[in-house]
This record gives C-alpha cells, structure tokens and sequence, in this order.
C-alpha cells in the first residue's frame, strides 16, 4: 500500500500527484522522443495518434468537463485546416502566424456555436452543433475561391523559420509538441477556477450558478477554447493527411471524435489520450487483421483437413474485406464499452492501478455499486 | 432598514399563485424559519431570493440594497449562499474540488494567466485551499477531503453541501431542509453547526425545515406559510400553538 504525505498545499497544486508520477511521465516522454529510432515505419500513424489527441483533448473540454455533448467538432477541424492552408498558402503567412489565426478564427466560430448553447441542453444542444456542421462542410464545397471546393486542395509541407519539416520524423516531433503544450495548457485551466467552474456546470447548472459561476461566459468560454484547441489539430491534420476535401470533414468524423471521449473515459485528461491511441490505431490494426487472419484461419481449420482450411481461410477472408467492417468494430466496441465500462478505458485503468496500490486488501465489491455515468453522457 | 427583508413577494406561476404577498424581516445574526405543509412555497421563496426565479411582484432587500433584479450568480458575491433540498452537488468531483468551487464568488478568473498557470494564480488557489481548509476543520471533514462526492453516504454529503455554502464566506445562508434525509443523531448534529454557524462565524440563517426538534432548537423566530400566504410569525412556540397553523398542518 501507497500514502500520500503531504505536507504542503503546493503538493496538492502542482501537475503531477507525487515525484513517483513525475517519474513516471519522464519516463513515457523519454519513450515517445525515442520512438521514431524505434518504430520508423510507423511514425505517420502515431503523428495521427498524437493529431487525434488534440482533437480528444479539445472535444473532452466540451463534453467531458463542462458536459455539453457536440457533434459538430471535425467542422472546427475542418475551419482550422482550411483557415491555416489559406493563410499559409495563399496569404503566405508565417507557418507559426498561420497555426495561431486558424486556432483564434476556429475559437470565433466556437463562441457563434456556443451563443445558441445557452438556451439549449442535452441532446438538443447536439442536434444544434449536428445542424452547424452539415452547413459548414456545405460552405467547405462552395465556397470555392478558397476551399477550392470539392476539386480539393493539396497542402504543401510545413515549414517552420525556414525549417523544412517534410520527413515524417521532424512532422512527428512537431505534432508531439504541439499535443503536450495542449495538455500543458488544459491541465492547466482545469486547476484553476475556470476548469473548476466547468465541471460544475456539468455537474449541477443550477448550483453552479448560486456558487456565483456566470453560466453564459463560462460555456462561451468552453466552446470557445475548444473549438481553438480543434483548429489547431486542424492545421496539423491538413498537413498531415497532404489534401484537403470537403468530405473528408463529414458527421462520421465528428462521431469518432465523440467515440474517442467516451472509450477513453469521460471526465479525464488520460481519457483523450487513450481514446486518440484506440481510434487512430484501429484501423491500422484491422488492416493489419485483413492481411493475417485469412491465412490464420486457414492454418488453425487446416489441421483438420486440407478442404476445410481452405474453405475457413475463404470464409474468413470474404468476412474481413465487407467493406462495412471498420464502423462495425467501431460501434461493437463503443456499446461494450457503455455496457461494461460507462469510465471507458481511464475508468478500467484507475481500476487496475487500484489494485496494486492496495494489494492484498482490494476487493472486486469497490466497484460493484458504482457503475455511474457523467451527466454529460445522460444527456439531462 | 433590516437586514434582509421580503416585501410584499409574490409569484404566479401561470394561473397558479405559489407565493401572495409574503412579507418578513430578518434581523442580522438570527435564525430564521420557514414552515409549513408540502406544497406551501416555502423553496420556492428560496428560488425567488437565489434569483432562480423572477418574482412576479414585490421587493427583496439585502444590506440597504435591492437585489430584486440581481442576476444569479451575483446573488453569491453579495454575501447569500445555500443548499438545496435534494443536494446539488458536482459528484464527479472531489469534497475539495466542491468545497474550493464555493469559493467562485472570490475569485477573479483570468483565462490567459490560468493558462500558463503563472504565480499569481498559483498564490490565489493557495488562498482558497486554506479557505476551503477552514470550513473542512469547521465542519470536521478532513477524512473526506479526497473523496468523489458520489462515493459518498447521504448524510456526509449535506454537510458537504453546507461547507461548500459556508467556502463563499456568506453574510446569509440559505438552508433548504437540512435535516431531510438525515437519521436522528445527524440532525442533532446538524442542529449544533447551525449553532456554531451563528455563534462562531456570525452568519445568519434562514432556513426552511420540517422537523420540529430542530427548529425549536435553533430557531428565532418562525413563518409558517400555507398556500403561498403567511400563516403565522412569532417565536417557535407562538407559531406552533397558533390556531391557523394546526389547521393548515391537519386540516379542519
């Protein structure tokens, strides 16, 4: 067993729990510096990992901490892509300048989603930010003097201080940096009134209000921080995926965005992190699936008999490449999770992490009685 | 001019009149009681003084100043605080994180310092932590400081409640029902924090409760309201031996 002793309230104040969680992080961030020497094929894919965990963090601001649900986020990603490739490409601004007007122009569209968000609730508010996000992909492939409309527009490499940061090494350093100083930074807020003010209006309005939290700029505020924090995984994401189309910022992203908070686990910083690792890297690994399990199959079936191996790896094999498979896996995986895990993947960690720091006295009953749902989840 | 005063208070709402003509005064450094039968409006006179709803009619009064038209969350930073009958508080947080958002009221929120974290907002959550720390000391909840709300038994959770009331340092504290859920000794002990709360840190209380125990323990003065209207008003005993109030409570 583990005790905290404290003996000042700045032990309470700082980012990290203990020195031993401090080591912790150390370690996991000599790990990712490390990791391009480690895994150089697959340094593109966690650069999306480490994008997607911008866009966690961004929507777990919204919907995790101050509990209004949006499935309006990939049209801020696509406001900030767009807004940073028109400022870099056509204005030819700084990449640096251009990353901070997408972020401030992405938040100005927050705070005009969010004005309606303060008369509406719950699943109403998210049928509203639904609405905006159908009329912005509209605007993404009409408005063709910048967008280039649904011909699509190809996005250079970026450049920093005429640096060049082409190779997927220099582009991975550059979206890990911009994912920690966005974690640096929501951590931050979250330790201080504003972030205390947010869970409190998802937790109870009407308290919140008689503890003298201004309901109106504090959800301005979520949305509009948000909605930054999405603009700017929007330039990353831009050149990231090299072309710009509208379809690219359709519903279905929005709602693995959504999927991505609440697989993570509600309520947590950790959450967004482990939701972007499962929603970038899934596909990866079905199409990894794709290739092997066919021939799996077909070797396990195969000790049966030659014509069964051969049937089962074409079974098998006719399964995996339905093309509805991916949003199939996605969805099973997002029910078990509400079924068994209303916490997501933070909720089961905290759980594990529970018992070893109390070994021999952990008891499976601690969290019998607890299966509860954040009320940004019940939708009030 | 009193302390706090409603006059003449009254909400309708569509055809239903919930509060007529509701007039009382509270005299700084009392305990003051509201009862009466379910349905009578007794929460409701809270929702009007916590601004949750818009009187219809008539005037509030708080420190020579009118706060009729206040917004709510600046009803705080005025000096009221309160409770809530059915408990509102954040269960997806900590005791101490409930207790530090009382003390919105006293902070002054800058988002860009908050977000580089500098040392002045470093040195302000310093300040409410030994705020919030004295209520916890008050209140002896130092054994769940830590604890998520919802992990919390029923009882536990009213104090909790109250302390996060007491974090804004009010001048007037609304309590709605404080004993409603509570077992026999924890009403007796919420009856001594009433106490305490008058005695030692000087505020005023206006609470609205059903068990008679306690409001003949703490009590000042009482209201007895039936139907949105005054009933009666005196001391503890005067209002429970008046004829119109045994009438409104077994009817006759």
């Amino acid at each position: 067993m583990r005790f905290a002793f404290k003996t000042s309230y700045d032990h309470d104040l700082g980012l990290f729990r203990d020195p031993v969680q401090r080591r912790w992080y150390a370690a996991l961030l000599a790990a990712v510096l490390l990791l391009p020497w480690a895994v150089p094929d697959y340094l593109s894919d966690v650069s999306l990992v480490f994008i997607y965990g911008l866009c966690g963090l961004s929507l777990m601001v919204l919907a995790g901490f101050t509990g209004l649900v949006s499935l309006g986020h990939a049209a801020f990603l696509g406001i900030g892509a767009y807004a940073h490739v028109f400022f870099l490409q056509d204005l030819g601004l700084p990449w640096v300048v251009s990353v901070a007007l997408a972020a401030a122009l992405t938040a100005a569209a927050g705070v005009l989603v969010g004005l309606p968000a303060l008369r509406m609730t719950g699943v109403y508010l998210t049928i509203a930010t639904l609405a905006f996000a159908l009329i912005i992909q509209e605007v993404f492939s009409r408005w063709e003097r910048v967008t280039h409309g649904l011909k699509g527009r190809p996005v250079d490499k970026p450049v920093i201080f005429g640096v060049s940061l082409a190779s997927d090494a220099a582009f991975y350093f550059l979206c890990l940096a911009l994912l920690i100083g966005g974690l640096w930074l929501t951590a931050n807020v979250l330790r201080a009134p504003t972030g205390r003010a947010w869970v409190a209006i998802r937790d109870s309005e009407i308290a919140a209000q008689s503890m003298g939290v201004h309901l109106a700029r504090y959800k301005t505020l979520a949305f509009a921080y948000s909605a930054a924090l999405m603009g700017a995984a929007g330039a990353l994401f831009a050149h990231r995926i090299g072309f710009l189309a509208p379809d690219i910022f359709s519903v279905l992203l929005s709602i693995q965005f959504l999927l991505m908070v609440v697989v993570g686990g509600l309520g947590s910083l950790h959450g967004a992190i482990y939701g972007a690792v499962f929603v970038a890297m899934l596909p990866v690994l079905i199409a990894q699936m794709r290739d092997t399990t066919p021939q799996w199959a077909g070797h396990v079936v195969g000790l049966l008999g030659r014509d069964a191996g051969a049937a089962a790896y074409l079974a098998v094999d006719r399964f995996v490449k339905q093309p509805g498979l991916e949003p199939g896996i996605f969805g099973l995986i997002l029910v078990l999770f509400i079924l068994f895990e209303p916490l997501g993947i933070y909720g089961r960690w905290r759980k594990i992490q529970l018992l070893f720091s109390t070994f021999p006295l952990y008891k499976r009953a601690t969290f019998r009685r607890q299966k509860t749902y954040m009320r940004s989840e019940r939708l009030r | 001019m009193s302390f706090f005063a409603a006059d003449d208070l009254g909400v309708s709402f569509g055809g239903i009149r919930a509060v007529d003509g509701v007039s009382f005064e509270v005299d700084a450094g009392q305990v003051f009681t509201i009862i009466g039968p379910n349905g009578a409006g007794k929460t409701t006179i809270f929702n009007l003084i916590s601004r949750i709803y818009d009187p219809t009619d008539g005037r509030l009064t708080f420190r020579d100043e009118d706060i009729t038209r206040v917004p709510p969350h600046e009803i705080a930073r005025r000096g009221i605080a309160r409770t809530f009958q059915n408990i509102e508080l954040f269960e997806h947080a900590s005791v101490l994180d409930n207790l530090l958002l009382g003390r919105h009221a006293h902070a002054r929120p800058h988002l860009l310092q908050e977000l580089l974290y500098l040392p002045r907002v470093r040195a302000a959550e310093r300040g409410h932590r030994e705020a919030a720390e004295k209520v916890i000391d008050f209140l002896d909840l130092q054994a769940y400081r830590d604890s998520l709300v919802v992990n919390l038994p029923y009882g536990v959770r009213k104090v909790v409640e109250m302390g996060r009331a007491l974090c804004t340092e009010p001048a007037l504290l609304l309590l709605d029902e404080p004993s409603s859920g509570l077992s026999v000794e924890e009403t007796e002990d919420m009856a001594f924090w009433i106490q305490d709360i008058r005695a030692l840190l000087g505020i005023t209380v206006l609470m609205v409760e059903h068990d008679m125990s306690l409001v003949g323990a703490v009590s000042d003065r009482v209201l007895a309201l039936n139907y949105g209207r005054v009933v009666a008003c005196g001391t503890c005993q005067e209002v429970q031996s008046h004829p119109d109030v045994i009438k409104a409570y077994l009817g006759g």
